[in-house]
Formats: structure tokens, C-alpha cells, sequence
């Protein structure tokens, strides 16, 4: 049923200074997919999008930046508070068996991409990835990639102040990297960093799977709150390919619709 | 083959599947994305003269047989929606802009605003269940109803639907009013106004508390106001609730719709619904031996 399940707060963990992981137990996460998300209900406050970035049935979780009302009611919540989950929703990350990858992650955006990163570093491939903040201190998930990733690829850093890694957006080094032979990048994090990496990816001739964000409602495909294009963000995304990028490059990076549906400025 | 093509007060469509309002109506791309994935037009998200926001989430939640929804007319007024309509008519799609307003006056300035960007009809919004001052109050008192459609029908040449939900619950004296103040055709129905309340919180779901319920759950009370109006007018009636196959549409057919929409029946069943309906249809009128669709208009209604 597309209706909130209340589930109790089982875990708290603090990622970085602004961001915090809420665990959980939601039995339908079991068949969860990496990139796909729940309609999280802060009961009273707001119910918002947001994606797993952990899967599983005995404990699943979403990882919160404080961002509006609802996360920054979030951030407030204790061990054994409730929340409303409905979902999992949408088309999550097609995951590729072999290759050459890229992850680039900005910020939050880190989340959907840990439990991708987790699947990939099972299957025979090896593993690039690259993690943009805006400070060291910011670089969410950083020790459990590194670990995940071991010997299977590297990891690269890059802050907009330079206390870790380099120095700049994360963009220059995916510019390096998409030099060498890359079979598949996926991405989530600020919508203008991924729509660089979609353009050096176009000009490299290498396939991309992006997730996307917009303002939501019914999460399940009829309000049409976050359509982008032809397509509904909840349904026919999050997650979409380099097919799908092109249709939309007028709206990605640049345009999104407000909570009225006026379309404004990225 | 047999003729789905149906004529709805003058506006022909290439077969008799709508997209209902508030359904996935919000930009030109998608609009276009739903006519050419086979409706025989769209309706789009309800349309006032000024922005609004909505409701804040939780705006739907699903129950027994369908959905409780209290989205709040999100909207980003007239002015800034009628460059999607235009972009909608460059691709030649069939258009019905679905119009709320507070007054008489605001549903004609924002009607003559849609209709000049190129909308094919208007549909007004008399019904919406969960937002004050508008929609289903004023769909409670026939007066404001007459008051509204002469006012749209002084100032628009396109024609022009109204859309009526249960809040007056005399459906036949309703539609004859309608009928007399100058409406071309009828909408029948929108939401039901209702709640869900969830036993953990014990709180209502909804930010909004109350919410319209739509889905298969409405569909004999839908069937029924259609029949109803049949009965009383010989304006053209277009049908909606819980419409989500091909038999759902012949029973609303045969109580009297010209046409019908489709709207809930998207979130299970996904964008290829309208095909599957119109697929039906012709088959079910080759079956029957029958030509054309418009033979069945009604004839539940016998003689």
C-alpha cells in the first residue's frame, strides 16, 4: 500500500558535522535496489523523497543533510522516534558486470552511491571512485569506501578547500580520469556537478547513469510534480541513462520546476 | 475497422480517452508524452490566476480501491501555464485546460488567458473536495455554478465543460442547471471528499487532513451521477472515476458518457492504459458488430 508505514529509529550515526545516518528496520527494503528511494513522513512536519543508502530487510537506512523543514526536524530525532516509509520507488542503478567504473559522488549525494559501490566491488570490475565535499571534515562515507574499495580501484578526493585530496570541484579530476578507458560512470550529487561530468562523458563517448532530484508529491507517478521532460523523476527515474540525458539536456543542470510548477533556474 | 472517433459539443476527438485533471498535467512535454501514448486528449492540472503552492506532503496516501489525495491546486498561474499549452498546441495535441477559481471573475480572466494560448475547451473545475472557497463549495450551491458558466460562457468561444463532483447532491436538478446557463458538456465526477487516518500516529495521513478519493472505489457512484445526468440533459457528458479498463469505460458509455477520463489507473497500471482502452474498445465494438462507438451512447437507458 502507497500509504506510510511507522517504523522506529533503531540507530543514529553521525557521518560528518552536517549529516546524519537513520537505520532502521522496513521489511520491504529487502528487494531495494541501489539508487531507488522512500517517501520518508516526518510525521507532522513534511514527507520527503529520499534514497537508501543502506538496503536490506533487518536494517535499512537514509543518510540526511539538512536541507529544509523536514530534514532539519530529522536531525532532531533520537533512537526509538518514528518515522512514516513508504516505497521503495523508482528505477534504480543498472549495475554492469565487468569493466572499467567511475563513481563520482558530491556531498549527500554519497548516499544512494554506497550501497552501488558495495554491489559493484562484488562483481569483476575495477573500481575508480572520485568523492567531491566542500571541506575534509564533509567527505561522507570516505573510511568505508576506501575500505569497500581495497584493491579493486582507487579512491580520489577533491574539496573546495583543499584540506583533503585537491583542491577544486571533483570535475577536474573526472577529467583526468575519463582519459583512460572507462566502461560506465554513475553519479549522484549537485545537479550542475552532473551535468559537467554528462558533458565530458558525451565528449569521451563513455555511458552515464545519473540520479536526479526534483520537488515530490505522490512519489508513485500521477501528480506530476517531478517531471523533467517526458519523464517522471519518481517513476521513470531517479536514476536515468545517457539516452534519457540527452531528451532533457534543456531542463538538466539548468532548469527544475518549483513547488507551483513554474520552471526556475538551476 | 469501427469508428472510435467521437464528437464532444464540437470538439472531435480521434478516439474517447482523456487524461483527467490533475494527472501528470503540469508541463507541455508530458502532455504531449500522454496524447501520443494514445489518449484522444489531454486535461491539464488545474489552472487559477495566481501562483499556489499546495499542500505540504503527505498529499496522497492509498486505501481500499484507490487513492485519497489532497494535492492543494498547485499551480503557477495562468499567465506562466499558458506557455506550456502553446508548446502542447505546437505539437498538435487536443487540449482541455482545466480552470479554478475563487470568483466568477477569476475563472473568466484565467479561461480567456488558456483559451487565447490555444486551449481546444475548458473544463471548470467546480469540485476540487479539499480546497476552501472554491471547487466543491462552489459546486454545493447551483446559483454560484449558473453564475460561473454564464460569466466563462460571456467571454470564451471554445467550449466549455463543468466538472461536478457529490457536494450537491441533487446531480439531475444540477445538470439541468448547467445546461440552462450555457455549458456545452459535463464532467462527472471528480473526487469524493474523504479521510484516511493511520493507527500508529493516530492522526489523520494527510497534511491537509481531509483529501478527494478517487480510483475504482468511486466508480459506481461515478456511473450512477452520469446516469443521473443522462437522464436530465441532452448536453454531450464526459465521465470520469476509477476507469481502468476498457470495461470500465463501455459501462460509462452506456450510461451515457460521450467520452472518458482516466486518471488514478496511471499509478498501477502505467502511461500504456490509454492504448490498452481504445484496443479494447474496438474490439469489444467488432465483436458486437457495431460501426461506430457513438451507437452505444447510452443505451443503458433503453428505449
Amino acid at each position: 500500500m502507497d500509504r506510510p508505514t511507522v517504523v522506529r529509529i533503531s540507530r543514529i550515526v553521525e557521518e560528518t558535522p552536517s549529516t546524519k545516518t537513520f537505520y532502521f528496520k522496513y521489511a520491504p527494503a529487502k528487494k531495494a535496489i541501489p539508487g531507488q528511494f522512500v517517501m520518508v513522513n516526518v510525521v507532522g512536519v513534511d514527507e520527503i523523497p529520499m534514497s537508501l543508502s543502506s538496503l536490506g530487510s533487518e536494517e535499512t537506512s537514509v543518510t540526511v543533510r539538512e536541507v529544509g523543514q523536514a530534514t532539519s526536524r530529522l536531525r532532531e530525532l533520537s533512537v526509538g522516534d518514528t518515522l512514516g516509509i513508504r516505497g521503495p520507488y523508482g528505477r534504480g542503478f543498472v549495475e554492469v558486470t565487468k569493466g572499467n567504473i567511475l563513481v563520482v559522488g558530491g556531498g549527500v549525494g554519497m548516499a544512494p552511491l554506497l550501497p552501488l559501490i558495495r554491489r559493484l566491488c562484488r562483481k569483476r570490475v575495477r573500481i575508480n571512485v572520485a568523492i567531491g565535499a566542500r571541506t575534509k571534515k564533509e567527505l561522507l562515507f570516505i573510511e568505508r569506501i576506501r575500505r569497500e574499495v581495497g584493491e579493486k580501484g582507487r579512491v580520489l578526493v577533491a574539496t573546495d578547500d583543499g584540506s583533503s585530496g585537491s583542491k577544486g570541484f571533483v570535475t577536474t579530476l573526472t577529467e583526468k580520469l575519463l582519459k583512460s578507458k572507462i566502461n560506465m560512470v554513475y553519479t549522484c550529487g549537485p545537479e550542475r556537478m552532473m551535468r559537467s561530468l554528462y558533458d565530458q562523458c558525451k565528449r569521451s563517448g563513455v555511458p552515464l547513469q545519473t540520479s536526479l532530484e526534483r520537488y515530490m508529491r505522490c512519489g508513485i507517478g500521477i501528480c506530476g510534480s517531478c517531471n523533467v521532460g517526458p519523464y517522471r523523476v519518481c517513476k521513470d527515474g531517479p536514476v536515468f541513462n545517457m539516452e534519457q540525458l540527452e531528451e532533457v539536456a534543456g531542463e538538466f543542470g539548468k532548469i527544475k520546476r518549483d513547488v507551483t510548477g513554474k520552471r526556475v533556474k538551476i | 475497422m469501427p469508428v472510435l472517433e467521437v464528437d464532444v459539443a464540437g470538439l472531435t476527438l480521434r478516439n474517447p480517452t482523456m487524461l483527467a485533471s490533475g494527472v501528470l498535467g503540469t508541463s507541455a512535454p508530458m502532455l504531449v508524452r500522454v496524447y501520443r501514448g494514445g489518449a484522444g486528449a489531454v486535461v491539464t492540472k488545474s489552472i487559477g490566476l495566481k501562483p499556489r503552492a499546495g499542500f505540504p506532503n503527505p498529499t496522497i496516501a492509498e486505501v481500499e480501491g484507490g487513492y485519497i489525495n489532497a494535492m492543494g491546486l498547485p499551480n503557477p498561474g495562468a499567465r506562466e501555464f499558458a506557455k506550456e499549452i502553446k508548446a502542447v498546441k505546437k505539437a498538435g495535441v487536443t487540449i482541455i485546460a482545466s480552470v479554478y477559481g475563487f470568483t466568477p471573475d477569476e475563472f473568466a480572466k484565467t479561461a480567456t488567458i488558456l483559451e487565447e494560448a490555444g486551449s481546444d475547451a475548458i473544463e471548470l473545475n467546480l469540485s476540487c473536495p479539499h480546497v476552501e472557497k472554491t471547487g466543491a463549495e462552489i459546486g454545493s450551491q447551483p446559483d454560484v455554478v449558473s453564475k460561473v458558466i454564464k460569466t466563462v460562457k460571456g467571454v470564451t468561444k471554445v467550449p466549455v465543460f463543468a466538472k461536478i463532483g457529490t457536494s450537491y447532491p441533487n446531480i439531475p436538478e444540477l445538470a439541468r442547471v448547467i445546461e440552462k446557463s450555457g455549458a456545452d458538456g459535463i464532467t462527472a465526477i471528480n473526487t469524493v471528499k474523504a479521510i484516511a487516518i493511520d493507527v500508529d500516529t493516530k492522526r489523520p495521513i494527510l497534511a491537509n487532513v481531509y483529501g478527494g478519493l478517487s480510483g475504482p472505489v468511486i466508480k459506481p457512484i461515478a456511473l450512477r451521477c452520469v446516469y443521473e445526468a443522462y437522464e436530465s440533459v441532452s448536453i454531450p457528458i464526459i465521465g470520469v472515476g476509477g476507469v481502468r479498463s476498457w470495461q470500465d469505460a463501455v459501462q460509462f458509455i452506456l450510461a451515457g458518457a460521450s467520452a472518458v477520463q482516466i486518471g488514478t489507473a496511471i499509478a498501477k497500471r502505467g502511461l500504456g492504459i490509454f492504448k490498452e482502452i481504445v484496443t479494447g474498445l474496438e474490439r469489444y465494438l467488432e465483436d458486437q458488430g457495431l460501426k461506430s462507438l457513438r451507437e452505444i451512447v447510452g443505451l443503458a437507458h433503453g428505449e
